[in-house]
């Protein structure tokens, strides 16, 4: 048997031959909580290495020491599908020479498979591993429950090290990521923040907006003849999209409607649902919250799923395409329903578009809920700072004022109205918003490109310019 | 027909934007207890510019400061060229400071080329004066529609503790719905304050609508639709009112002078109840068939 358990990351890295101008990548299971990205980059800038590009799934204000990496060249490219706002504000002035790259859930590992992305080294943060390297997120101290979106990196990067802090003795039956893929076990002393880890918003909002928006959405899914037996469906973590689901099960219940399956994120919202008969299935590809964790690890319904399965537009039969119904939000939307996840009102990063356009392409019915107006800043603008999601792949946007239906979906508005619904078109939204808000001046971010918006094709449907400073 | 009345601080543009949205029937927008002294200014503008650019389609009542502050005017005098369905005059203990405002408002409606009487008032009782003299405030012009009754600055002027069972206001209660029915107009129940006991809530206001309230006034937007429910007709209600006049109209073609249902006779009373209970389902869009 090898020996694959080393005593630290530094000789990990040693071990894998890392040089100046690499690939590493980093999954983002542990959230906010995440401690295994800046321990490893702690330690390749200990070891005086530059050029690295990173490759993390998603990168949250936890990882602000990586402007410092920036700054000192150990780090000169970033590939994410999220990034907080921390880190994006420093993107956003302009700190990266080149541009990052952001794909979505579903474009990153079909990049890896189609060969368009490379990883020369993974760093798999695992709350349990075995001495050789067969890892599961179901148990530990930092447990996150699914590892969804590092099986893509386990799988095709050149060397894998996994970093644990609960390390099993072998062999570890219930394993999500096997030995065959792993070459290094470095056992630390935490790799992760609890409280951070399942930092999702798992609470349904208590704001009445909020709560009138989820109650328009379920009602718009109800009419729209989609919600009945073996229905699928999808929804975010935050406050609204989680009073969405609420509001559902209230109908499904009423109505002994049986899904098919919930996927996605999932949050103990939808392990509820799916105890009371609302789902079959929960396909997971990253848990939000400590009830999705006990339910992964517990319930041999809640099951699994890797990135590329749940997204990839190269497998043939992505969950994605299967979903009757997905719940998003938005920062900004145009008239043509086109959808902004990246930037924020004055241009800078903060987000990205994570599973937004793939669930958005592959779902029948894709929804947008998002108030009209942030405090003074109206939704729909004119024009947008960043395409995250094309307009075409939207069906309808709901709004504390009314459901504006994209006008390629006649049949659904017909069927909004006829169950007494409030169809608004979306310039008429935009009007009302402005009424009360004034039209905002348009902001002439004409700096460098700093970002590009890869789609799940992997063509680049938009960039992010530097922000005005 | 107002079940639900939401307060709106005048200070909170965010509450004021939304509050179209929000299934109360009438809003409240708030420029006296809600609004800090040195708030006062801006809360009217803020007010005067909602009422001027958002479009509510409900009642629109605005809460004055009291009579004998330095503010109540200049409150009228921005707010009344806006029209409002309704000014709430606060701490109301008697009919002279009624007839005051009203004039006031005459005055500004003259200015303003408004219908002299559009602005209706809706007086909130909250002192132990006013509940006493009651009557007399409702019956202090014709512009007043309603009485609303302020459990929170009653209790402290009864010097007592505002509970939740509430039976230090029964009394206070009682004698606003009797003032207010006696003078034609709506008797309108002080909030629930508990934002989060539910149960609670329904309960108080289910009191309320025993006691003859035809709706509450509210401070969460929570609590809507509660309190829509339960001062809405029941379908039981319905039914029964429909199944009343339908046996009236029978035995008038009958040629009967009397009718019955279900082995008792209908008299004026269950009818004239009948009707107004589907009148009050056809307002509200309830279904009036089974």
């Amino acid at each position: 048997m090898n020996q694959k358990v080393v005593s630290s990351i530094t000789e990990a890295l040693h071990r894998t031959e890392i040089k100046d101008g690499m690939t590493l990548s980093f999954h983002h299971h542990l959230r906010n909580g995440d401690y295994v990205l800046n321990l490893v980059m702690a330690a390749v800038r200990e070891l005086g290495l530059k050029d690295m590009t990173i490759n993390a799934s998603a990168i949250f204000d936890c990882h602000l020491p990586l402007v410092d990496l920036i700054r000192d060249n150990t780090v000169t490219a970033l590939e994410c599908n999220y990034m907080g706002a921390l880190v994006g504000r420093s993107i956003s002035a302009g700190i990266l020479e080149k541009p990052v790259i952001f794909r979505t859930h579903g474009g990153r590992p079909a990049d890896l498979e189609r060969g368009k992305a490379h990883i020369d080294i993974a760093f798999i943060a695992a709350p349990t591993t075995d001495t050789q390297g067969n890892i599961s997120g179901k148990y530990g101290p930092s447990a996150c429950g699914s590892l969804g979106y590092a099986f893509s990196d386990a799988r095709y990067a050149d060397k894998v090290v996994a970093v644990t802090d609960n390390l099993a003795p072998y062999p570890l039956t219930d394993f999500s990521i096997p030995e065959t893929e792993v070459d290094y076990v470095v056992p630390v002393e935490q790799i992760g923040d609890p409280a951070g880890i399942v930092s999702g918003t798992t609470r349904i909002t208590r704001d009445p907006i909020g709560l009138l928006m989820a109650d328009m959405a379920a009602e718009a899914i109800s009419a729209s003849g989609l919600l009945q037996d073996g229905f699928s469906f999808q929804t975010g973590a935050g406050g609204a999209s989680l009073a969405a689901a609420f509001a559902l099960e209230k109908i499904m219940l009423r109505e002994g409607i049986r899904g098919s399956f919930a996927s996605g994120g999932i949050t103990s919202q939808l392990v509820d649902m799916q105890k009371k008969g609302c789902f079959e299935t929960l396909l997971d590809v990253q848990c939000f919250d400590l009830g999705a964790v006990e339910s992964i690890r517990d319930n041999p319904q809640h099951r699994e799923i890797s990135a590329s399965r749940y997204a990839s537009p190269c497998t043939d039969d992505a969950v994605v395409d299967s979903l009757d119904v997905v719940i998003l939000g938005a920062t900004e939307v145009d008239t043509s329903f086109n959808v902004n996840v990246h930037t924020n009102s004055q241009g800078l990063i903060m987000g990205g578009s994570g599973g937004h356009s793939d669930t958005a392409a592959g779902a029948k019915l894709a929804i947008i809920i998002a108030p009209l107006m942030r405090a003074r800043i109206p939704l729909i603008v004119d024009h947008m700072h960043t395409i995250s999601t094309p307009g075409e792949t939207v069906d309808m946007l709901v709004t504390q004022y009314g459901i504006a239906v994209n006008p390629n979906q006649v049949e659904l508005a017909d069927r909004l109205r006829q169950n007494r619904l409030k169809v608004i078109s979306v310039e008429e939204l935009q009007e009302i918003a402005e009424n009360i808000c004034g039209k905002p001046k348009a902001l002439k971010n004409e700096g460098r490109i700093v970002a590009e918006v890869h789609y799940r094709d992997g063509s680049i449907i938009d960039t992010i310019r530097q922000a005005c400073s | 027909m107002i079940r639900s009345l939401l307060f709106i601080p005048g200070n909170s543009p965010v509450m004021l934007q939304n509050g179209a949205v929000l299934p109360a029937d009438a809003l409240i927008l708030d420029l006296e207890d809600a609004v800090a002294t040195d708030q006062k200014d801006a809360a009217r503008t803020l007010v005067a510019s909602a009422l001027h650019t958002v479009d509510y389609p409900k009642e629109i009542i605005v809460r004055i400061n009291s009579f004998d502050s330095d503010y109540w005017q200049q409150d009228l005098e921005e707010i009344i060229p806006l029209r409002p369905q309704a000014i709430m005059p606060t701490k109301c203990s008697d009919s002279s400071t009624i007839r005051s405002i009203a004039e006031k408002i005459s005055e500004l409606e003259r200015q303003s080329n408004i219908g002299e009487g559009t602005v209706k008032l809706i007086p909130l009782i909250e002192t132990a004066r006013g509940v006493l003299n009651a009557y007399e405030i409702a019956s202090a012009s014709p512009r007043i529609v309603a009485l609303l009754l302020g459990g929170e600055d009653l209790t402290a002027d009864l010097q007592c503790e505002r509970t939740k069972g509430g039976k230090e206001i029964f009394y206070s209660r009682s004698s606003i719905v009797i003032a207010a029915r006696a003078a034609g107009v709506e008797p309108i129940d002080t909030p629930f304050t508990d934002v989060d006991d539910d149960e609670g809530l329904i309960e108080d206001a289910k009191l309320a609508l025993s006691l003859g309230f035809s709706g509450k006034a509210v401070i969460s937007p929570r609590h809507l639709a509660a309190i829509n429910e339960i001062f809405s007709p029941q379908a039981e209600a319905v039914k029964y009112a429909r199944e009343v006049i339908s046996a009236i109209e029978g035995a008038k073609k009958a040629g009967k002078g009397v009718a019955s249902l279900h082995g008792k006779m209908i008299d004026a009373p269950i009818v004239s109840r009948a009707k107004r209970v589907l009148e009050q389902a056809r307002r509200l869009g309830l279904p009036l068939e089974d």
